[in-house]
């Protein structure tokens, strides 16, 4: 206040407008929320037309539902489940300043999320050899032949999009771990991998929803 | 010199093995017949998950509490679109029964 030219010392990393570093970082984290809650709500329109029409062919959605592999997608789940987890601690050594830990990490979880899609191309590939691919092609035993197509166009939509968000994600992660290699970030600035792993996060997130509303509809 | 809180490894480890157990449940219930309920346990068993993600995976339980009212806005909103487009599509066939 008493400085005249207003030159607060900045520590490394610090762009000028911000007071402190931690200012700097919450800024971040904020942004990156808000970014957030717009996936949230695209994601949502995705949910919406779900919900729209399990509620209103909940028989076809049940059959339909029992063509997907359950323990495929149940591994698929554990295996996006792990990837969280390889990521959180890749932040974790991001933030102890362990480059070595956090380069493991991030491959990890690369790895991980890779997994996920090839396991992912098996089953759509599933799908197009037994006719269940929404398109002139289609064919569904029973009663419920253009409601259970309903069902397939979510299903492909819903996960396609989540397929792709995975994607950009490895592309993301790729990218960190080629900076962490090269030792961009230390215990004072680590501001990118926090922000790729709460993309990360919010990806497994939807799957989380994912799961249990597409592969799991039993009853109904 | 960290900013932020380093989450010890006990609790992400905790974190980890919950997720994984709530994914054996949400597996197991859905075999059981439980009519209009398994959506209802299967949601709770979901949004369980990825409260447990948001709070401790995406440090949320850590940060300024203007993270928080965000991250809430945006299922509160999502909540918001499904709760308004149900009453829509629940409520149709009322109409056509009490007039008809």
């Amino acid at each position: 206040m008493t400085d005249p030219t207003d030159a607060h010392t900045l520590a490394p990393h610090q762009q000028h407008q911000f007071e402190t570093i931690e200012q700097q970082q919450e800024t971040s984290t904020l942004g990156m929320w808000a970014f957030l809650v717009t996936e949230v709500m695209f994601f949502g329109g995705l949910f919406g037309a779900y919900t729209v029409y399990r509620y209103l062919y909940p028989h076809a959605f049940s059959a339909a539902s029992h063509h997907l592999n359950y323990k495929i997608g149940a591994v698929n789940t554990a295996v996006l489940i792990g990837s969280s987890m390889t990521m959180a601690l890749a932040v974790r050594a991001a933030q102890l300043g362990h480059r070595r830990n956090q380069v493991i990490f991030l491959l990890l979880t690369i790895v991980l999320g890779s997994t996920f899609l090839g396991i992912k191309v098996v089953e759509y590939h599933d799908k197009f050899v037994h006719h269940l691919v929404p398109g002139p092609h289609f064919e569904f035993e029973g009663p419920y032949g253009r409601e259970a197509q309903i069902f397939f166009s979510l299903y492909f939509a819903m996960t396609g999009m989540h397929a792709v968000h995975m994607i950009i994600g490895i592309a993301m992660l790729s990218i960190l771990t080629v900076l962490a290699w090269k030792g961009r970030f230390s215990a004072d600035y680590y501001t990118p991998v926090e922000l790729g792993g709460l993309y990360w996060h919010f990806v497994d997130i939807v799957w989380i929803y994912l799961f249990p509303l597409l592969y799991l509809i039993r009853g109904g | 010199m960290s900013q932020q809180h380093v989450v010890p490894l006990q609790i992400y480890a905790v974190i980890f093995a919950t997720l994984l157990l709530l994914t054996l449940v949400t597996v197991d219930v859905a075999t059981y017949n439980f009519g209009m309920m398994n959506i209802y346990i299967a949601l709770a068993v979901a949004t369980t998950k990825a409260t447990l993600v948001i709070l401790y995976f995406m440090h949320v339980r850590y940060a300024p509490a203007l993270v928080a009212v965000f991250a809430a806005a945006g299922f509160v909103w999502l909540l918001l679109l499904l709760t308004f487009t149900l009453s829509d599509f629940i409520t149709r066939g009322w109409i056509a029964g009490f007039m008809g």
